[in-house]
C-alpha cells in the first residue's frame, strides 16, 4: 500500500483555544473543532512525512492507542477533513500548500 | 429640461464615514430620515457610494426577488447582488454603485455589507446583537432572530443608552473592544444613539424560566459569537480577519450565557 501525504490547506483559518483546536474553513465559513488526537495529525500535516509515520510519531507516542486502531481513524478522520477542504491528500509528497 | 443635481448624505457608522451620493430628492430624503443621528458632513469619507434610483423592477440584477443575498468578489471588485438592488464595490479605490429604488431597506443591506468588509480588515465585528451602554460600559447581547435581543432592549432600565437591538459595531482597539451605536434596527424601529462606549461583556442570549448567567468556555463562545457575525463573504482574506478577530474577542472579553425571563429584573445582573 503507497503511502499518504498531508498537507495543511491554506484556505483555512485556525487557533488553539480553551484546549481545542477551532479551524474555520474560507471555503464555506464551516467551523470545526478538532479533538486532541486530531489536533496532533493536523498540526504535524506538513506534507512530507507520511501518515503513518504521523501517526506512530504523534498519537501512538503520545496517547494510549494501539497503532492499527490508530491508523484506521486517522485515515477516517483525514478523508474527512479533505472533504471540507482542510487538508490536502496525495500519494506523493506535498511540497507546495498553497 | 436640467440634469438632476448631485446630493450628498455622509453617514458616519461605527467611525467608519461612508458619502452616499445621488441625484434623487426623493432618495435625498429617504437618506437624512433614516440616519439623521448619524450624519456627519464634517467627516472625510471612507467609501463613496454612488447610487442610480432606478425604476422597481429593472434592478440589472442576475438574480430573484425572494433569492438570499450573494456576495461574490470578482475583478478586484465586490458584487453584491439581492433581488432589490446589484452593487458593485471596488475596495481599491474606495468607491462603489448601487442600482435600486427608493427605499431605505436596499442602501442598509448595502451598508451593512460595506461595514462588515471593511471592518474585518480593522480587527472588527458587526454581530447580530442587542448593545446597550450603562455607567459608562457596553454589553453585547447576542443571538439569533427570536432568542430575545429586542425583548432585552425593550426591558433596559431608563438610565441605559441603547446602541442597536439589531447588530452591534465592534472595533478592536488597544485597551479591548468599542461597541458603537448603529442605526440598524430590529423589532423596536428605533436607530440606536450615535455613542460609543468600551465592551465590558458579551451576554449569549437564552430564554429560561429564571434569570441566570453561566460561564461559557472560549470555545463554545467561539462557536456561539460567529453563528452571529454578519459574514457576507466566502473570501479565505476576510475569513481569517473575521476569525482572527472572534477567537480575540473571547479571549479578551467576558462571554457568559445570560439566561432570562422577559422582565427587568435580568437587568438586575448587568452591572
Amino acid at each position: 500500500m503507497s503511502p499518504v501525504y498531508i498537507a495543511r490547506t491554506t484556505e483555512v483559518a485556525a487557533r488553539m483555544l480553551g484546549g481545542e483546536m477551532m479551524i474555520m474553513s474560507a471555503r464555506d465559513s464551516t467551523l470545526f473543532s478538532l479533538n486532541e488526537t486530531a489536533t496532533a495529525i493536523w498540526q504535524a500535516a506538513d506534507g512530507v512525512t507520511p501518515l503513518a509515520g504521523i501517526v506512530q510519531q504523534h498519537v501512538c507516542a503520545n496517547f494510549e492507542i494501539d497503532p492499527v486502531t490508530a491508523l484506521r481513524d486517522a485515515e477516517e478522520l483525514v478523508e474527512g477533513l479533505a472533504k471540507h477542504g482542510i487538508l490536502k491528500v496525495s500519494d506523493q509528497p506535498i511540497v507546495e500548500t498553497k | 429640461m436640467g440634469s438632476a443635481i448631485a446630493q450628498d448624505v455622509l453617514v458616519e457608522i461605527g467611525a467608519m464615514p461612508v458619502l452616499v451620493r445621488t441625484s434623487s430628492p426623493e432618495f435625498h430624503q429617504i437618506l437624512q430620515e433614516r440616519y439623521g443621528g448619524f450624519v456627519n458632513s464634517a467627516a472625510h469619507p471612507a467609501f463613496e457610494f454612488e447610487v442610480e434610483i432606478v425604476p422597481p423592477g429593472s434592478i440589472p440584477t442576475a438574480i430573484g426577488d425572494d433569492e438570499d443575498l450573494n456576495v461574490c468578489f470578482e475583478s478586484g471588485r465586490w458584487v453584491l447582488e439581492r433581488g432589490d438592488f446589484h452593487a458593485e464595490l471596488d475596495p481599491a479605490l474606495r468607491h462603489g454603485r448601487i442600482w435600486q429604488s427608493a427605499n431605505p431597506y436596499a442602501i442598509d443591506a448595502a451598508f451593512r455589507i460595506v461595514h462588515s468588509l471593511l471592518l474585518a480588515k480593522q480587527g472588527g465585528l458587526l454581530v447580530h446583537a442587542a448593545s446597550v451602554v450603562r455607567n459608562g460600559r457596553a454589553f453585547l447581547f447576542a443571538g439569533v432572530s427570536g432568542a430575545g435581543k429586542t425583548t432585552i432592549s425593550r426591558l433596559a432600565p431608563p438610565n441605559a443608552t441603547l446602541l442597536t437591538d439589531e447588530i452591534s459595531y465592534l472595533r478592536r482597539e488597544a485597551d479591548g473592544y468599542v461597541a458603537y451605536g448603529t442605526p440598524f434596527a430590529g423589532e423596536l424601529a428605533q436607530p440606536g444613539e450615535n455613542v460609543r462606549a468600551p465592551l465590558a461583556a458579551l451576554y449569549l442570549l437564552a430564554q429560561g424560566a429564571e434569570n441566570r448567567i453561566d460561564p461559557v468556555a472560549d470555545a463554545d463562545a467561539l462557536r456561539a459569537l460567529l453563528q452571529c457575525v454578519l459574514f457576507f463573504a466566502h473570501d479565505s482574506e476576510i475569513v481569517a480577519h473575521v476569525f482572527d478577530s472572534a477567537c480575540h474577542l473571547v479571549q479578551r472579553v467576558p462571554v457568559r450565557r445570560l439566561t432570562f425571563v422577559p422582565d427587568s429584573h435580568v437587568w438586575e445582573l448587568i452591572v
